[in-house]
């Protein structure tokens, strides 16, 4: 059995089937890319996955059937997940956010160990720990939501859009975040309209169309697939 | 003796009491943007049992040292308003989470009355006299009166609130409080229980309308099972005087309130004449609701901190 495995997912998100019965896996330590158009059933994939949205058919997740569990339970057993428009508690500060990550426990030493880390990992963030979540830039945003999913230490990153809203430049700086975070040997699976980046950023890739599986495949190779190339790259020819 | 350092003190006394209250409508709306009507009904019900356990001791135990009957009597009302408020929100709210805004309005209103019912088959419609335990002694404070159970009371209030504040702003539950409050969503993603919060917060405002109900029973004397609807709607202006959904702000509201009743209640008679009386002291809260509502609707507090998309 594959680390992370959906079968028959079926997501209804406000009347529609956003997902329709989309069988995926996911082994440990890939970075594997769910990509498609605006309202392909991404986004919906992802909240199922990580217990936001109730779902039909089945999920299972480092040998455990998370079918009837909460999301909080997911949580517990090692999903985290950066929601698209990335959820910062704008009234928490930076520090306060990065702590709710850690929720779920791990000692006080390992705890400020990890924030040590965060804040080596991304220095903006430390300047600005005292200060609100909803003063932060989009980008720094961003940032503070990926560390919070992080502090804790997850097995399976979520990642719901990270690009959306971003400078070109702070995505690129986020991407480099990604694949870092990546090399550390947590497994991702990652949302993203932004094609080419999630390509470049993954080893496999699935592709999803009205809310079903349409390719998938080796994310290097779909990069030169000419479907791809025309459908998703913007290279019409 | 001075009448207006009097009122200010009967002002303090009263907004004590008023903020304790207010607390319980500000958390509850900041965590669910419901407006639990019934929290005064937890108020009544607290100083009805409150009483109740106090009449059973003072007839067993005639010997038991004051405070000890006191203090059981106030653990036992805590105790009981937390059950209580865990089940209103477990079995009337809970299912309705996801209805429209209306439902669970109408809902928190139904309960209301339905909880005043039980109090009046169970405790009766006539005025119940609260014993005094304590000896009440009387103290000058700049030129005011200011007696023993009006010492206490603004000491607990004092205590209670400080705690809640240092709970939801410095502890791990209040922070997992704080960010239910902002997203119920991204909550449950950071591994917390969002029902959990939400029935603990509901506890939390019900022990300090058990405790607020006691301190009001021991400043009038006197309780019925009617006493929670007046207080708990003013509790409810306080807290949209300082700014719904802001503890700070339940607090100065709270204060804010008291006083403003208490020195309006002392200087009606003067500015029309002797046409209208202390009586009409209830006026003052609802003129301040209407004026907060029309001109500062967020209240005193109640500023959005802008979040950048």
């Amino acid at each position: 059995m594959s680390f992370l495995e959906t079968h028959a997912l079926g997501v209804r998100y406000g009347g529609i089937r956003a997902v329709r019965g989309v069988d995926i896996s996911v082994e440990e330590g890939e970075t594997v890319a769910l990509i498609g158009a605006n309202g392909a059933g991404k986004s919906s994939m992802l909240n199922a996955i990580a217990g936001v949205l109730p779902h039909t058919g089945r999920v299972s997740f480092d040998n455990e059937d998370l079918t009837n569990r909460p999301v909080f339970d997911r949580v517990r057993l090692g999903i985290s997940m950066v929601p698209e428009g990335r959820g910062v508690f704008g009234r928490l500060t930076v520090e306060e956010n990065l702590l709710m990550g850690a929720y779920l426990g791990n000692s006080q030493k390992d705890q400020d160990l990890d924030l040590k880390q965060m804040y080596d990992f991304f220095p903006r963030l430390k300047e600005r720990r005292r200060q609100t979540g909803g003063t932060l830039s989009g980008g720094e945003q961003q940032m503070l939501a990926i560390g919070r999913a992080l502090m804790s230490r997850p097995k399976l990153l979520l990642l719901d859009e990270p690009s959306m809203g971003l400078a070109p430049i702070m995505v690129e700086k986020i991407f480099e975040v990604i694949r870092g975070v990546s090399k550390t040997g947590v497994t991702i699976l990652l949302v993203e309209q932004n094609a080419r980046l999630a390509l470049q950023s993954s080893q496999r890739a699935y592709v999803m169309e009205s809310g079903e599986l349409s390719i998938t495949g080796e994310s290097n190779e779909l990069l030169y697939s000419p479907k791809i190339r025309s459908s998703y790259l913007g290279e019409g020819d | 003796m001075d009448i207006f350092a009097q009122q200010i003190l009967n002002g303090l006394v009263l907004g004590s009491v008023y903020a304790l209250v207010a607390l319980g409508y500000t958390m509850v709306y900041g965590i669910l943007g419901l407006i639990n009507f019934a929290h005064g009904e937890v108020v009544m019900i607290g100083a009805m049992i409150a009483l109740a356990v106090v009449s059973i001791l003072l007839s067993a135990f005639p010997e038991m040292h004051p405070l000890l009957t006191i203090l059981l009597a106030g653990v036992s009302a805590i105790l009981v308003c937390m059950a209580l408020a865990f089940l209103i929100e477990r079995l009337a709210y809970r299912p309705l989470r996801n209805a429209p805004r209306l439902a669970p309005l109408i809902t928190a209103i139904g309960i209301s009355i339905l909880l005043q019912n039980i109090a009046m088959i169970i405790w009766g419609r006539k005025y119940k006299t609260v014993p005094q335990i304590f000896p009440t002694e009387t103290f000058e404070l700049f030129g005011a009166s200011i007696t023993s159970v009006q010492i206490f009371i603004i000491t607990i209030s004092a205590v209670l609130m400080t705690g809640l504040l240092v709970i939801v702003h410095f502890t791990k539950l209040g922070r997992a409080m704080r960010a239910t409050s902002e997203s119920q969503r991204v909550a449950g993603l950071m591994g917390i229980n969002v029902n959990k919060i939400i029935s603990v917060t509901f506890m939390m405002g019900a022990g300090l309308a058990a405790v607020a109900g006691i301190l009001i029973a021991g400043n009038y004397s006197v309780v019925h099972y009617s006493m929670g609807f007046m207080l708990g709607l003013k509790a409810f202006t306080a807290a949209v005087l300082g700014g719904i959904g802001n503890l700070g702000g339940a607090v100065l509201g709270g204060l804010l309130l008291g006083l403003i009743e208490s020195i309006g209640a002392g200087y009606i008679g003067d500015l029309t004449g002797g046409f209208l009386g202390s009586h009409y002291q209830d006026v003052f809260a609802f003129v301040v609701l209407i004026v907060v509502l029309v001109f500062r609707p967020t209240g005193i507090m109640g500023e959005r901190v802008s979040e950048r998309a």
